[in-house]
């Protein structure tokens, strides 16, 4: 069975389709492998376990996605580590380097919020068994948002250095964040075709939902323009650093079974 | 053997197959849900609780091995499905009892329900953290009798989506 297939009937809109898959697999990878690097770093023991867990959850979701892209006759593992760094569409909030935890805790906010958006709206694509599997996840991601949400506000609400600190970091992320939202004509397709909203109306639920959530902390939303190029393959040297140590197993032996 | 017969130890193998991460069958778990025998060809589709759990390869693996290892099964496959989420009411009584007696919480419903510490029934206890030593349980403090405790953590109930704001 053909991972999209309901969308197959025209060609266009099943490639604009996987696109749109492969955005949500590859967001998965980059930043489960982030989180991952906080494994033995995180401020206490139950953060470390937490985001170490999150890491694992979000790289097993890439799984799924990549594993439905690959239905019928691709190869998941080759989609997540056989391809050039260009090759890779997601967003470039996702491969920055961790720079401290207060940035850490923004971009899970700021990602979880865009997260259950996207999910919501495979849900309702109507594109088995995508949609499926996005109402599996939808059920798991809550609980990454919780965590992000106590600690952003921990952070923000208590002394006045976590509160700059985290200030700070929500500049520093916001123009990627909206970077999340780039449009390529995959997105056009899919609006035409109706399985997707037009990435304007995602933008505007996602900042209603973020703002509940840093604005009663006293964090005041940045102004400033989207900063793109992720969703066409045009990423930051962070990438190539990270690509370079992520697919290093993989590339050591491409044909050896795990 | 006939189909039926193949069947019924179909399912008897399953129902040896535990969790490597929990002293609970595959089948209280609530993973199994459908089962196809058609001329000695076995397949089988389960329900994953947690899609990143690490288990999941190893239960497949469990289970396509001990399906082949019937004398009558000449081909076995083992695929895991989303149409429908896992949710704790796929979870057996006998699960359930099972858990309960290795000293893990488990919700009736699901996890928004509030904390029973599984020492003393006490409600008077604290969340330690979301995230305890597997996807699918949480740490908790006991304030009545004071000992540390782990609730099993079962995916949430979707959010009411709201409605967009213009």
């Amino acid at each position: 069975m053909s991972g999209t297939a309901r969308a197959a009937a025209d060609p266009r809109v099943d490639a604009a389709f996987r696109e749109w898959l492969l955005r949500a697999a590859d967001d998965e990878l980059i930043i489960g492998h982030r989180h991952s690097e906080w494994t033995g770093f995180g401020p206490d023991i139950e953060s470390d376990v937490a985001l170490s867990s999150i890491a694992q959850e979000e790289i097993g979701h890439a799984r799924a996605f990549y594993a439905q892209l690959a239905a019928g006759g691709g190869d998941a593992d080759r989609l997540a580590f056989a391809r050039a760094p260009a090759e890779y569409r997601h967003a470039t909030l996702m491969e920055r380097e961790n720079d401290g935890w207060e940035w850490s805790i923004v971009r899970l906010v700021l990602y979880e919020r865009y997260e259950a958006e996207r999910l919501r709206l495979l849900s309702a694509s109507g594109q088995e068994p995508a949609a499926g599997l996005a109402r599996t996840l939808l059920r798991e991601e809550r609980y990454h948002a919780l965590f992000a949400d106590a600690w952003l506000t921990r952070l923000a609400r208590g002394r006045e250095e976590g509160h700059r600190k985290v200030q700070a970091a929500l500049e520093a992320a916001w123009p990627e964040a909206l970077g999340l939202f780039e449009e390529t004509d995959a997105d056009a397709t899919l609006v035409a075709a109706r399985i997707v909203d037009a990435p304007a109306a995602q933008r505007r639920r996602w900042d209603a939902a973020v703002r509940q959530v840093l604005e009663p902390c006293g964090l005041v939303i940045p102004s400033a323009s989207p900063k793109e190029g992720g969703r066409r393959g045009r990423h930051t040297p962070e990438f190539d650093r990270l690509h370079d140590q992520m697919t290093e197993v993989w590339r050591s032996d491409p044909e050896a079974r795990w | 053997m006939n189909g039926t017969a193949l069947e019924a130890a179909v399912w008897g193998v399953l129902g040896s197959v535990e969790d490597p991460e929990l002293p609970i069958g595959i089948i209280d778990l609530g993973l199994v849900r459908e089962v196809r025998v058609v001329d000695g060809r076995v397949s089988v589709r389960l329900v994953p609780t947690w899609t990143g759990c690490p288990a999941l390869d190893v239960i497949r693996t469990r289970v396509r091995e001990a399906l082949l290892a019937l004398p009558d099964v000449r081909e076995a496959t083992v695929e895991y499905t989303y149409e429908e989420p896992w949710t704790l009411d796929r979870m057996s009584a006998r699960g359930r009892e099972q858990l309960a007696v290795y000293g893990l919480a488990v919700p009736r419903r699901r996890f928004s329900e509030p904390p029973v510490c599984p020492y003393c029934g006490s409600h008077d206890v604290a969340v330690d953290s979301l995230f305890g030593p597997t996807l699918c349980r949480a740490t908790y403090l006991c304030r009545s009798c004071r000992n540390p405790f782990e609730r099993f953590k079962p995916p949430a109930d979707p959010e009411p989506s709201t409605p967009p704001s213009r």
